[in-house]
């Protein structure tokens, strides 16, 4: 077991408002780790603090065996975040994954380019290539910015609310690739449909303020709510769900562990 | 028998306007301008910068004005202010809780502000006023040229070399962010060429026109191509076709130069608009009935 990140009682926020206290995780190779957690509970700040964006204003972030010329953490942020309107091709988008271990003279090779294609056709959209930003659907383009994400051979995937644009079918195959992906890298994936993420994590981190970190993929309705992680869990779709030992409806469930 | 003497006047004029130097250095005007303008403009369009370049644009009359009122030559001002206005809109809408926009619209009207105050104080008659308002390509001198070749070359010269990193840093900041690509120096290096193509052209197009050569020929262009390398080679052609279109249009209808350049490129722009709408209706039914 190999030490990858480690973040030493983060705590960090926007101006004066704190969003994370003290939180302590540890994340080695072969983990797959599902982040859950209420909207502004702090998921995406905690991914900003992996990924660099974001100073921790307290503790400390660790990366181990960052060095060597492949890019480290593979990240996957919400389509949402870009402007779909850009004029870029999917190829260079693609590409793009590699800046950080081509510089910034970057010229990508014949290398480069057939590894981006390759990917785009695991993903089944090998024909979009030469297509443009504009002319894909929320989904096409999801699965582009995942190509990006695994150009560089990441050791971490970081995936940031994969689920949104997908479609039911395309769901369950990514869900499939990342445990075939977690062989060769550790995971983080963060999404509030609980339901569906416990099937394929190992473990689970509840972050609302405070981290708590749940060394197993069942999570019961009690250790929620002890975990002061307030949540709608929905399901749907056919994608199995083994979360919530007992819950009694099978669709939408609502959660609320405030007294 | 005018119909007579305009005849008279097209044959002869192609080659004898090329004979009059200020129509060669309208010309070259014309080809630089097109190059700086088409790589500047394509990266302004692609990102949604142009109204940030409308209030650069503005904000540089405060800099036309005090140059008038000091003495010096006006553009030394408007590029000092171009900068300083185009840096203060990012630094006040990153740094305080002002948002963009609203800097936008603070100082394009204290510039403009500015440019009036110190031009009425100046004593005389600011005789070329109006060519900084609405430009005068015609009117461009030998020392214009050597800035504006000076820009082009270094456009050229960043954007060739540092391409990829231009377009990654501006389709996804946070992502690029996220693999240490230094964001913040592009953005600054790209916003004080944005300020210098936008000052080097008051010349040609004006304060009040010169957005139309940063956005009407990417425009166009983005119709047809949505990749920005496209973009940008298709909106020099189209840059420079209409205005060498329009230049000699307003010599033999005696208009305006700069707003009959203006109009074939808004003439351009419709019409690839419309070629465009019949392509995708074609292209609709040939792949139905493919199927």
């Amino acid at each position: 077991m190999t030490k990858l990140l480690q973040l030493t009682n983060v705590s960090a926020g926007y101006n004066d408002m704190v969003v994370l206290r003290d939180v302590n995780l540890e994340i080695n190779d072969h983990d797959f780790i599902g982040v859950i957690g209420p909207n502004g509970g702090g998921k995406t700040t905690l991914i900003k603090i992996m990924l660099g964006l974001l100073k921790p204003a307290r503790g400390s972030v660790t990366r181990f065996g960052e060095a060597s010329g492949s890019s480290f953490i593979g990240y996957l942020p919400q389509v949402t975040q870009v402007d779909k309107k850009f004029p870029i091709t999917v190829l260079d988008i693609v590409l793009s994954g590699l800046m950080s271990s081509r510089g910034k003279f970057y010229r990508y090779s014949r290398h480069d380019n057939e590894t981006a294609h390759q990917l785009l056709a695991q993903m089944g959209i090998g024909g979009l290539a030469h297509r443009t930003s504009r002319e894909l659907s929320g989904g096409q383009l999801q699965r582009v910015f995942i190509c990006r994400a695994l150009i560089s051979n990441p050791k971490l995937l970081i995936l940031d609310e994969p689920n949104t644009f997908v479609d039911n079918r395309f769901e369950s195959d990514l869900y499939e690739r990342l445990i075939e992906l977690n062989k060769k890298m550790a995971i983080l994936i963060v999404s509030h449909d609980v339901g569906t993420i416990s099937y394929y994590v190992k473990t689970i981190a509840c972050v609302n303020e405070y981290l708590h970190y749940h060394r197993s993929n069942i999570i019961t309705e009690q250790q929620l709510a002890d975990y002061n992680c307030p949540l709608q869990i929905i399901t749907h779709g056919d994608v199995p769900h083994t979360v919530l030992q007992k819950h009694e409806h099978d669709h939408v469930h609502n959660h609320d562990s405030h007294e | 028998m005018t119909m007579f003497i305009t005849t008279t006047a097209m044959n002869d004029t192609i080659l004898q306007l090329l004979s009059y130097d200020f129509f060669r250095n309208a010309l070259l005007a014309a080809l630089l301008s097109s190059i700086t303008c088409g790589i500047i403009g394509s990266y302004i369009v692609a990102r949604r910068m142009v109204f940030i370049s409308g209030g650069i644009t503005h904000a540089s009359f405060g800099g036309i004005g005090i140059g008038y009122f000091l003495g010096m030559n006006p553009i030394v001002g408007a590029v000092i202010f171009s900068l300083l206005s185009a840096f203060g809109i990012r630094l006040a809408s990153q740094r305080t809780d002002i948002r963009e926009d609203s800097a936008i619209g603070i100082l394009w009207s204290l510039g403009m502000a500015l440019g009036i105050i110190f031009i009425f104080l100046t004593p005389g008659y600011a005789p070329n006023l109006m060519n900084y308002l609405f430009g005068s390509v015609l009117t461009v001198s030998d020392t214009d040229l050597w800035m504006m070749l000076a820009l082009t070359i270094l456009t050229i010269a960043f954007f060739s070399i540092f391409y990829h990193t231009i377009l990654f840093i501006s389709f996804d900041e946070e992502y690029a962010r996220s693999h240490k690509a230094p964001v913040e120096l592009f953005n600054y290096i790209l916003l004080a060429l944005v300020a210098l193509a936008i000052v080097l052209h008051i010349r040609v197009a004006g304060i009040i026109l010169v957005i139309s050569y940063l956005t009407i020929p990417q425009t166009t262009a983005n119709i047809f191509y949505s990749d920005l390398r496209r973009i940008i080679f298709l909106s020099i052609a189209i840059s420079l076709l209409g205005s060498i279109a329009g230049l000699l249009i307003s010599y033999y209808l005696n208009l305006p130069s700069g707003a009959t350049i203006i109009f074939v490129f808004v003439l351009c722009f419709a019409l690839a608009k419309a070629v465009r709408s019949v392509m995708i209706k074609a292209g609709l039914r040939k792949s139905v009935q493919n199927k």
